[in-house]
């Protein structure tokens, strides 16, 4: 006899990403609270020389053995151009393939990827791990951002969760699903400063917690900063000492930079808890070592760290609250863990820092939190969050004319009329830019939105009115109306930099399928493990003499099953196979259930009688 | 544009908010209000819901949050309030500021070219333009309330005369903001 847990309509879990740098991991509300599902799962992406796509700590092993066939910290590279990151081509062995005008393309091997596949990729080993940790596919997902992200890095995200098979129903800032984390309890109120020092992104936002809402009132960051650019300034004195000791350059061999990027991040992270650690590199029958104290350490260090404190003044200023107000300062990121960072966070802060959860899942736990919320599993929080930058149109001079500030509360919206400037005009190409600077040079270009098929009249004198709205994911929408006809008017979108709708649904077509596929593949698969153990079992419950005293009905019935069953084991290329097999294996335990009975009562007898003997 | 005469008319900040338009508002009264409407309207309440209810949250949100904007300071709100009453703002400078700001900008330029001497004055001038800002701001509050009681006697008058204190304040608000940029600090 068995007991089955009714878990009421079984509706698939929205599960919390958080899409890292250096790492990510997923996490699942439970009534409990948010739980990491799996473990951490390196954002590395490797291409097997059999043209295999893998993720996660095997790809970060290929990383050592096949540099030039694997990716990681493409998360900086998320909604970018290729003039964007020249510097990051200086140190990050990005291959980037030919053809990379309008968006980047990664070579690994035989094969490019956009950076948005590359995440995919990751994303998609999250999801697989959270099936199978859960036993359900998993179609949605919250996924975490930089609060610093612009529009093309967040659309970037959203893209990447679509060609992983995932409907991306919110992205949340990475401080936000931080600070949702920590303030579980309804109770708490007051102000608190998440400062989240990643692997490759600083954010720092100070929000209002009150009766469960948790509002962000101001957010700064760089998103070009981070952990990874201490490794980098540890990478180039190892490299320098190398090159002088051994006399010859090995920065151009990426296996042994590989080598010594692993050794340099291992003396790093060690540094955070010992006053002095080595850095140790054995290649092509050399060795190298050298010793880094604290001390030095803090000093290669600080020039990283003043860098976020700038940001973080800034932020307490756009907030309009003073350092004194501030009752809680949340730490977030790896990068946290240095003594100097927690140091300098303290002393800005004139308070000590929470560090009680573990600042490499926090994130990931509050984005289940945030899955909660949408699912309405969670019903007493809400989380108003702001716009990281100010959204401008480019007007006469190349001037930007804001429409929406920063530290706006999202969904935020404006509206602007437009007219032509030259008889029968039939359109007025709308340029949008992100930034705070007020030339559109030094602004981030979003898009151009041309509004086309204006009806012919004299300069001036059309009307069009235009919508400029930011969700709760802070991405751009636009829409236009013509005021004279009150007609919609169209719009036509050119992104600036990342892939357009047809490119991302393209890239959907090429992989979602596949994932479907491997779902009930293995559904299947475990199905039919499943099957192979009750055909065993009932195979040699039929030698038992239990069997032979039932009915021939029950016989037959049993018989009935085991061929039944052994029909559908061999069905495949339907989606809902493994639900045939199980439903077989249902009828087969049914079947077999007096026979197991009897089994079960002849095996407490005989024990009964042994214990007589026995006693 | 037009000023919309004596007809009722609509003011939709205020409206999300159901309120009755007024230049004075209650400030704790705004926010809870703010915070109840959020939570019954915020996207994060529909994710499961139907695309056209998705969509009517994401507008009464996008509204919400624009309109808490503009309220919530005293005198983006009667920024607002005017506009919507027909009355536009003018960019030129009060004319009784005229002479000061030309000295004002001498020593801006000064300044910019790497003379020293002009800071103090232009701290002063900072101090001074603060202090008018400020008193600016009371008689706005008091103005605004006088009008909220008053209105339906004599609207015109009192319009008239805040409209004159924005765009003075508003001309204040740019000086003091160039002051800034020059002085950091």
């Amino acid at each position: 006899m068995s007991f089955q847990i009714d878990f009421g309509n079984e509706k698939s879990p929205i599960v919390g990403i958080d899409l890292g740098t250096t790492n990510s991991l997923v996490a699942v509300m439970e009534l409990t609270g948010p739980r990491i599902l799996s473990g951490i799962v390196p954002s590395v992406v490797s291409v097997t020389e059999t043209g295999e796509v893998i993720a996660g700590a095997d790809a970060r092993e290929m990383l050592l053995t096949h540099p030039e066939r694997t990716v990681y910290s493409v998360k900086r590279l998320m909604g970018r151009g290729v003039e964007d990151i020249q510097e990051e081509l200086k140190l990050f062995p990005f291959h980037i393939a030919e053809g990379s005008e309008s968006t980047i393309k990664l070579k690994l091997g035989e094969k490019t990827f956009t950076p948005p596949e590359v995440s995919a990729h990751i994303l998609r080993k999250l999801k697989l791990d959270a099936e199978a940790e859960l036993g359900v596919q998993i179609t949605q997902a919250v996924i975490t951002v930089p609060a610093y992200f612009n529009d093309a890095q967040r659309q970037a995200t959203k893209d990447a969760g679509r060609i992983a098979g995932l409907e991306v129903l919110r992205l949340v800032n990475e401080p936000t699903a931080a600070a949702l984390a920590y303030g579980l309890d309804k109770r708490k109120e007051g102000l608190v400063a998440v400062y989240d020092f990643g692997g490759g992104t600083f954010d720092i936002s100070i929000l209002r917690l009150h009766d469960g809402i948790f509002e962000v009132l101001a957010t700064n960051g760089d998103t070009h900063l981070g952990g990874d650019d201490i490794d980098n300034l540890m990478l180039r004195i190892a490299l320098e000492d190398i090159a002088s000791e051994w006399g010859f350059d090995v920065s151009t061999k990426s296996d042994a930079v590989q080598l010594l990027r692993r050794a340099v991040i291992s003396a790093k992270e060690q540094l955070s808890f010992v006053p002095s650690a080595t850095i140790d590199l054995a290649y092509d029958g050399k060795t190298y070592q050298r010793e880094i104290t604290r001390e030095l350490f803090d000093k290669l260090v600080a020039p990283v760290v003043e860098r976020t404190l700038g940001p973080c003044r800034d932020c307490i200023k756009d907030a309009k609250v003073s350092v004194g107000e501030i009752n809680e300062v949340v730490m977030v990121g790896g990068s946290t863990r240095i003594p100097l960072v927690r140091g300098a966070v303290e002393a800005l802060f004139r308070k000590r820092p929470h560090t009680e959860l573990n600042p490499d899942e926090v994130v990931a736990l509050g984005a289940a939190v945030q899955a909660g919320i949408l699912s309405g599993d969670v019903e007493d929080k809400l989380l108003l969050d702001v716009t990281p930058l100010s959204l401008g149109i480019e007007t006469m001079g190349g001037l930007v004319s804001k429409l929406i500030h920063r530290n706006s509360t999202i969904p935020a919206s404006a509206t602007e009329q437009f007219t032509t400037a030259v008889d029968g005009q039939r359109n007025v190409l709308i340029h949008v830019v992100q930034g705070e600077r007020e030339l559109v040079k030094d602004c981030r270009s979003l898009a151009r939105f041309d509004l086309k098929d204006i009806a012919p009249m004299p300069a001036g004198f059309a009307r069009i009115e235009v919508r400029f709205l930011i969700d709760a994911n802070g991405i751009l929408s636009v829409t236009a109306r013509d005021q004279r006809s009150g007609k919609e008017q169209s719009v036509e979108i050119k992104p600036s930099y990342g892939l357009t709708d047809e490119q991302v649904e393209a890239m959907i077509l090429e992989s979602f399928d596949k994932a479907e596929e491997d779902f009930s593949e293995r559904q299947l698969r475990e199905a039919r493990v499943e099957a192979d153990a009750i055909l065993a079992a009932t195979e040699k419950a039929k030698q038992n003499d239990a069997y032979f005293e039932l009915t021939d009905e029950e016989r037959a019935a049993i018989e009935r099953g085991v061929n039944e069953l052994l029909v559908v084991y061999h069905v495949s290329g339907t989606r809902d196979a493994h639900l045939l097999v199980r439903a077989k294996i249902d009828q087969l335990n049914e079947a077999t259930q007096t026979l197991a009975e009897n089994m079960m009562n002849t095996a407490v007898r005989g024990a009964l009688k042994g214990t007589n003997v026995n006693g | 544009m037009a000023a919309h005469g004596a007809a009722p008319h609509k003011m939709i900040f205020y409206e999300a908010f159901g309120l009755e338009p007024a230049l004075a508002i209650d400030p704790e009264e705004l926010k809870s209000r703010f915070y109840e409407r959020s939570r019954q309207w915020h996207p994060d309440k529909f994710s499961r819901a139907s695309v056209a209810e998705q969509q009517k949250a994401l507008e009464m949100t996008a509204v919400l949050n624009d309109a808490f904007r503009t309220l919530r300071d005293p005198v983006s709100r009667a920024e607002y309030f005017l506009k919507e009453k027909g009355f536009e703002l003018s960019k030129e400078a009060p004319p009784e500021l005229l002479e000061e700001v030309f000295e004002l900008n001498m020593a801006l330029e000064e300044m910019k070219e790497g003379d020293e001497s002009a800071r103090p004055q232009l701290i002063e001038a900072r101090d001074r333009f603060i202090a008018m800002r400020d008193s600016i701001d009371a008689a706005l509050a008091e103005a605004g309330a006088r009008y909220d009681d008053e209105h339906g006697l004599k609207s015109v008058p009192p319009l008239d005369e805040i409209r004159g204190m924005l765009n003075r304040r508003r001309y204040i608000r740019n000086l003091i903001r160039d002051v800034e940029h020059v002085l950091p600090n």
